[in-house]
């Protein structure tokens, strides 16, 4: 029975958006390449979200939590009971982790943060950004399975609203080469970039690093996570995990807004295809400008707190 | 402890982007090649364990003849050993280029595997746990620390706003990010020093592989195009703040649907 074969990944007891988006595209993909959706997690607590995006199945492996080696085992164990034509991983660290390990033990192609899929008869077709966004590159997946991993806010989470997922154990072997042995949380409370719907990035314009609590208060109204431009990141003032652009990440989310942003090419590059991008910069020529929906010349340091009071006041609304 | 360094070669990061006449590639005319980014903190670090513990820093590339520039550069650093694997990289998919990789390490003695995170240009991030799945070693992707011990490596892998401290035993495949370490610069006597070291070159079939193992096997490009080209929105005077704040929290609402 061919299909698609989703990797869930389960955070406080639901299913991470990364997965549920996976999870989307997937039902649509089972839909035009015909067999089932089915998804594969650690425990079956993803058993009830998993089935309300519209899996079938749900494959849990009794070994804890991720580890490479013995995830790649139990995938293969569950691609090997439905022979899926697709299997999907949503853009998290673990999903990028796993895919390509899985790929080289069934000798099967990977394209990588995809933003666009679709099943042209039996091949997988998908749309990925390349020079970090500066082109974007249609791919052809032939292998079978034919895997992608998705990039993140690039598909829609759409339920659909089934009945819990059937739960089927898969085996794991019991040792590996490597092993977690310690996690360290490095920015409690704090959003990251490639999950935000909203972005307040902080470039050059912020002249010191103690600055950045203007670019934090915002992005705290709203509800949003904080980037921030190379020159800030080689400088010390934030830390690389906020880093937009090429040798940072590539976003794209709902609403970007930078402020003292130049908008050097590598930085252009990385955000660029955000659905909406409001910038604020005191210089009129600025680059940004070029791809901004909304541009504001004038002076951050008077700008960002009232917007933030205005924000303030429109959520108190 | 003995390590190899797997390098990409690819556009400087400063390139416009140009489509080739071909559609599917980049138009390679004027185009100045780099070691990519990520790549010179992963050779940084297995240059500091050679100094620390001593053997040698192998630096390994697959592609055409300009990748013996990107070779010569990391010899230039503090690299002692390279091989160039030679052949058209640009119709291989990762899995191949990992496979020619892969056939290329079994002929080098090493303890640690070393890439970067991902190639900066194709930014795929599926080389390197390829490789360390066809060679059976274990992965840590993404790694901003790591130390070694007889027989094992501990490393720091950055997930999700939190870092997993892993340990591994060796040999094993580590791919670098940025914050790693502070890559040096190539020193003048590096550089006359790089120039004696003679690139061992191979082909493909050297290795045992033949061309349809590597190219246009399960991943094909079948068009590359540029974003539309954006005009610049609508521009307004931030002289008043308040003003200003008004009109962005309107376009937010009622534009962006983002309060």
């Amino acid at each position: 029975m061919p299909g698609v074969l989703v990797f869930c990944e389960v955070q406080d007891g639901k299913l991470k958006k990364a997965s549920r988006e996976a999870l989307s595209i997937g039902r649509k993909l089972a839909e035009a390449a015909g067999g089932d959706l089915t998804a594969f997690a650690s425990d079956e607590s993803a058993a009830d979200d998993a089935g309300r995006y519209g899996a079938k199945k749900l494959f849990v492996t009794g070994a804890g939590g991720y580890n490479p080696e013995m995830y790649t085992a139990a995938m293969q164990a569950a691609i090997a009971q439905t022979s899926p034509s697709i299997v999907l991983f949503g853009g998290t660290s673990n999903g990028r982790d796993l895919a390509p390990r899985l790929a080289a033990r069934l000798d099967a192609g990977v394209a990588s943060d995809v933003d666009r899929l679709e099943w042209a008869g039996s091949k997988l077709k998908a749309r990925r950004p390349v020079y970090s966004g500066k082109a974007f590159a249609t791919v052809e997946v032939s292998s079978v399975p034919a895997i992608a991993t998705t990039r993140m806010n690039a598909f829609p989470a759409e339920e659909s609203g089934g009945g819990a997922a059937e739960v089927v154990e898969v085996s794991a072997p019991a040792e590996s080469k490597a092993k977690v042995v310690e996690t360290k949380v490095t920015q409690s409370g704090e959003l990251s970039i490639v999950e935000a719907d909203i972005i307040v990035a902080g470039g050059r314009g912020l002249k010191e690093g103690a600055n950045f609590s203007l670019i934090r208060d915002l992005a705290h109204a709203i509800g949003g996570a904080v980037g921030a431009s190379r020159a800030t990141v080689d400088a010390g003032w934030i830390d690389h995990q906020h880093q937009v652009g090429q040798t940072g990440r590539v976003v794209s989310p709902n609403l970007y807004i930078a402020a003292g942003v130049s908008g050097a090419i590598q930085h252009l590059a990385g955000m660029s295809s955000s659905k909406h991008i409001v910038a604020i910069n005191k210089d009129p020529e600025a680059p940004i400008f070029r791809v901004a929906d909304l541009g504001v010349v004038g002076d951050l340091f008077t700008i960002l707190p009232a917007l933030t009071e205005e924000v303030k006041r429109a959520k108190a609304h | 402890m003995n390590s190899v360094v797997c390098i990409a070669q690819v556009p400087d990061t400063e390139t416009r982007i140009k489509i080739g006449g071909d559609g599917r590639r980049i138009d390679e005319a004027g185009v100045k090649y780099i070691v990519s980014p990520y790549d010179e903190y992963a050779l940084e670090e297995a240059i500091r364990l050679k100094e620390k513990e001593g053997g040698d820093v192998t630096v390994l590339g697959f592609g055409p003849d300009r990748v013996q520039q990107a070779l010569r550069e990391s010899l230039a650093r503090g690299a002692t050993k390279a091989v160039h694997v030679k052949g058209e990289s640009g119709d291989a998919d990762s899995l191949g280029i990992a496979k020619v990789l892969a056939a290329a390490l079994r002929t080098i003695p090493h303890d640690l595997v070393f890439f970067g995170k991902q190639g900066v240009g194709t930014d795929n991030s599926l080389v390197g746990p390829m490789v360390a799945e066809l060679l059976g070693y274990p992965q840590i992707n993404v790694v901003t620390h790591m130390e070694t011990a007889a027989g094992k490596v501990t490393a720091h892998r950055e997930i999700e706003g939190a870092e997993e401290v892993i340990e591994a035993t060796t040999p094993a495949v580590i791919t670098a990010q940025k914050g790693l370490n502070e890559p040096r610069y190539a020193s003048l006597k590096g550089i006359m020093a790089a120039k004696k070291v003679t690139i061992d070159t191979k082909s493909i079939a050297d290795l045992g592989l033949a061309d349809s193992d590597v190219v246009n096997q399960r991943v094909t490009v079948v068009s590359l195009e540029l974003p539309p080209e954006k005009s610049g929105g609508r521009k307004i005077d931030g002289g008043d703040p308040a003003a200003a704040a008004k009109e962005i929290v309107r376009y937010m609402k009622e534009e962006a649907k983002a309060l």
